[in-house]
């Protein structure tokens, strides 16, 4: 590592120490996608506007989401000799009020308030880490979310960043690989496949170059935790590029991500010219041999290029449609040179590892499912939001403990986790710790962490019509079991939700379903059914009262008078 | 058109590869895809028509006819489903008097639905020109299009 390069940490340390040691008070505003929408653009003008009416010289600092989406917008006081405290659901007149009250005056609005930061507690505002929300989960892959102000790579390096890197630069790649493998690192994108493995494969591949492909597609309705991190800590993830490409003698990366994740897109390129002015990319980084860049590409709107080597036909300027395999893509992938493929959170998970040392990242988890995950909490629950928690804990604990039950004070009745191929779980399986293998037997999956509570209002029949509506249009069209199969499941649905079920349907469904799943050429035919072959196993009298008695139990069909059947077989 | 194309076409270097990245761009300056913008990036990467129409039309992004002013968004994921997404297509489909995939005749409002738009955590939401709008009822849907009717 250059000299100058510990000198920019070394000035990046000083500088964050001495903006939270000046004496004045500061303003954190978390202005992600989630709390945009919630209005926290108004809430940064808002504060801005009235510091400076009142004459006070207290900086107001956009920074990503905590992942407590439900109480969005949020910010963050810092008032000299006091612990941060954090407000939930801010909006332009309560971001005045506290400006008034509590900056000019010394009231912390305790109501108001979501809890302190760090160890202190002020009265009557509990810590943030004792509060239901936080109380179970463990932030490591989130420790700068909500903290640091994405657009600035010195407040990384402030808090360690890029020092998994500057390590990595120092070992041969045998013995990165080894760190990875010791931490049992399994990608989080859905397969849960060894990354170390992965890395092996692409380091001892023949190529002329190598690539590293950062999968940032985040396809699964009920997944936003990839966007979160790219929005709020994007130089976490290209580190852990820098980290694999290093370790697999690889010289060019992609990133890709959607074009509609417009700030996601806008916060990466930022990064990428820091990183250029840093002198972590291009040629001879930090004075070693290593040459690296990286290219942004943005999605056009597919599902199915979240698959790995679709993603890599769209890549190369195709229709997205994925490859047969073998050869896979650590042989041969993008250009047929080696390439190795990587969620956005495995990735985040690299850089974590060599900055902390495997043993670190391995003393949570389960035996085969190591470290912390992220899990998007949405649907009907109350806390809604991105969470971490370490492998194995259940989704007992994370919907009612985490996310607070269902909302509206209604019943849960289903949860579904791992996206659009998983499926729908009942109550009694919600004692299960969960973890990349866990769910397999009961019909669903971890998949890359969506968990989405259904409550009472919400009919197993209509559930499964929705996952087969998405399967159905999502399909590349590719292969016959997948395209004809999904849009026959989904007519049959069609059929039962408006009281034209057969009473054979069931059957019908389930001998279709196996036969999709054999015979698909990738996982989104293959793991499709799942959804609904699991509302059929776990939630069966609701098919039946819809097929047999036209009736929907939850009051979510409307039985058509026509008896026109909408499937051709 | 044909001077703004040339003036997307001339930050590229017409490879095969880049096809994706000129047709987004094409669509961002146009604001959708057509036939002779397509023709003409066929001619300029290299490649036949039939790619380029291929590649168009295999993803949902790209459009091949105008949008409105007001290009709604609805999304139809699973969180947003079972949080009311359906009674708020109903409405907007009303309010608006087109379906699903129309454009009103004066050209003001487009209707859209997508996959996932990636705020599930505060569901249902949609989108009106790359802003999000979220925990909508439908009544707060009203009140929304018709603010959006009025700052055009
Ligand atoms: C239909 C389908 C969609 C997928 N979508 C995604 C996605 O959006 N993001 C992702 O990281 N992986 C997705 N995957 C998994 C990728 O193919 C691949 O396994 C993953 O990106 C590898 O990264 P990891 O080892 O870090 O998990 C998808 C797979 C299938 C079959
Ligand atoms: S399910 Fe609607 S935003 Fe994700």
């Amino acid at each position: 590592m250059t000299r100058s390069f510990e000198n920019l940490r070394q000035r990046a340390q000083v500088e964050w120490k001495a903006s939270q040691d000046d004496g004045k008070p500061r303003i954190l505003v978390g202005t992600a996608t989630c709390g945009r929408s919630a209005g926290a653009i108004e809430v940064l003008e808002a504060l801005q506007r009235e510091s400076r009416n009142r004459g006070l010289d207290c900086p107001v600092v956009e920074v990503g989401c905590i992942g407590l989406c439900y109480a969005e917008p949020i910010v963050a006081i810092f008032k000299p000799s006091r612990p941060g405290i954090v407000y939930g659901n801010v909006n332009a007149p309560r971001a005045a009020r506290l400006i008034e009250r509590y900056l000019l005056r010394d009231d912390p609005l305790a109501a108001e308030a979501l809890g302190t930061l760090g160890p202190e507690s002020v009265e009557g505002i509990p810590r943030l880490q004792d509060t239901p929300v936080m109380r179970h989960q463990v932030r490591r892959i989130l420790r700068n979310c909500g903290f640091i102000d994405p657009a600035k790579i010195d407040h990384y390096l402030a808090h360690g960043g890029y020092s998994g890197f500057t390590k990595a630069l120092a070992l041969d790649t045998a013995e990165i690989i080894e760190e990875i493998k010791k931490a049992g690192l399994r990608g989080r994108g859905g397969a849960g496949f060894p990354a170390w493995r992965k890395w092996q494969f692409t380091r001892e591949a023949k190529g002329a170059k190598k690539y590293v492909v950062c999968n940032g597609s985040e396809g699964d309705p009920g997944t936003f935790s990839n966007k979160l991190l790219l929005e709020s800590d994007p130089h976490s993830v290209l580190e852990g590029m820098l980290i694999a490409a290093l370790a697999m003698g690889a010289d060019e990366g992609y990133v890709y991500c959607p074009a509609q994740y417009s700030l996601a897109l806008e916060r990466l390129r930022t990064a990428l010219l820091q990183m250029r002015e840093y002198g972590l990319l291009g040629e001879g980084i930090l004075g070693s041999s290593f040459n690296f860049r990286i290219e942004i590409k943005e999605g056009a709107g597919a599902y199915i290029c979240g698959e790995e080597t679709a993603l890599l036909e769209c890549i190369e300027g195709k229709r997205g449609v994925p490859r047969l395999r073998p050869p896979f893509p650590p042989t041969a992938g993008l250009w047929n040179l080696p390439t190795a493929i990587h969620n956005v959170e495995t990735l985040a998970c690299a850089a974590a590892i060599l900055q902390n040392g495997a043993p670190w990242f391995a003393e949570l988890g389960t035996a085969k499912s190591k470290g912390t995950k992220l899990f998007c909490l949405s649907g009907s629950v109350q806390r809604g939001g991105v969470i971490e928690v370490p492998f194995g804990t259940t989704l007992h604990e994370m919907i009612y403990a985490i996310g607070g039950g269902a909302a509206d004070g209604e019943e849960l009745k289903a949860v579904q986790t791992g996206g659009p191929g998983g499926g729908y779980l009942p109550p009694g399986l919600w004692d299960t710790p969960v973890d990349q293998d866990s769910l397999l037997a009961f019909g669903s999956s971890t998949g890359s962490g969506g968990v989405v509570a259904v409550d009472r209002r919400s009919c197993a029949v209509d559930l499964a019509r929705n996952s087969l509506d998405f399967a159905r249009r999502e399909c590349c069209g590719q292969c016959v079991p997948c395209r004809l199969g999904t849009r026959q499941l989904f007519d049959i649905l069609v059929d039962i939700a408006e009281g034209r079920g057969r009473p054979q349907d069931m059957e019908l469904l389930v001998e279709l379903s196996e036969g999709i799943k054999r015979g698909s050429l990738c996982g989104l035919g293959q793991t499709a059914p799942n959804a609904l072959l699991s509302t059929i196993r776990y939630f069966p009298d609701e098919y039946r009262a819809h097929i047999g008695q036209r009736r929907c139990p939850a009051g979510v069909c409307r039985m058509a008078n026509s008896s026109q059947l909408s499937r051709t077989a | 058109m044909e001077r703004r194309l040339d003036a997307i076409l001339s930050s590229f270097a017409g490879q095969e590869h880049e096809l994706i990245p000129i047709l987004q761009q094409v669509q961002r300056e146009l604001g959708y895809l057509p036939r002779e913008a397509m023709l003409e990036v066929a001619q300029f990467a290299g490649v036949p028509e039939s790619r380029v129409y291929a590649v168009a039309t295999f993803y949902a992004q790209f459009r091949f006819t105008p949008i409105g002013r007001k290009h709604v968004m609805v999304c139809r994921g699973t969180s947003c489903h079972v949080r009311g997404a359906p009674r708020i297509l109903e409405e907007i489909e009303r309010q608006l008097s087109i379906k699903e995939g129309e454009t009103t005749p004066d050209l003001s409002h487009s209707l859209e639905t997508v996959a996932c738009i990636g705020a599930c955590g505060l569901s249902p939401c949609i989108m009106i020109n790359n802003k999000v709008e979220a925990k909508l009822t439908p009544k707060k849907v009203a009140v929304l299009l018709r603010k959006a009717g009025d700052d055009d």
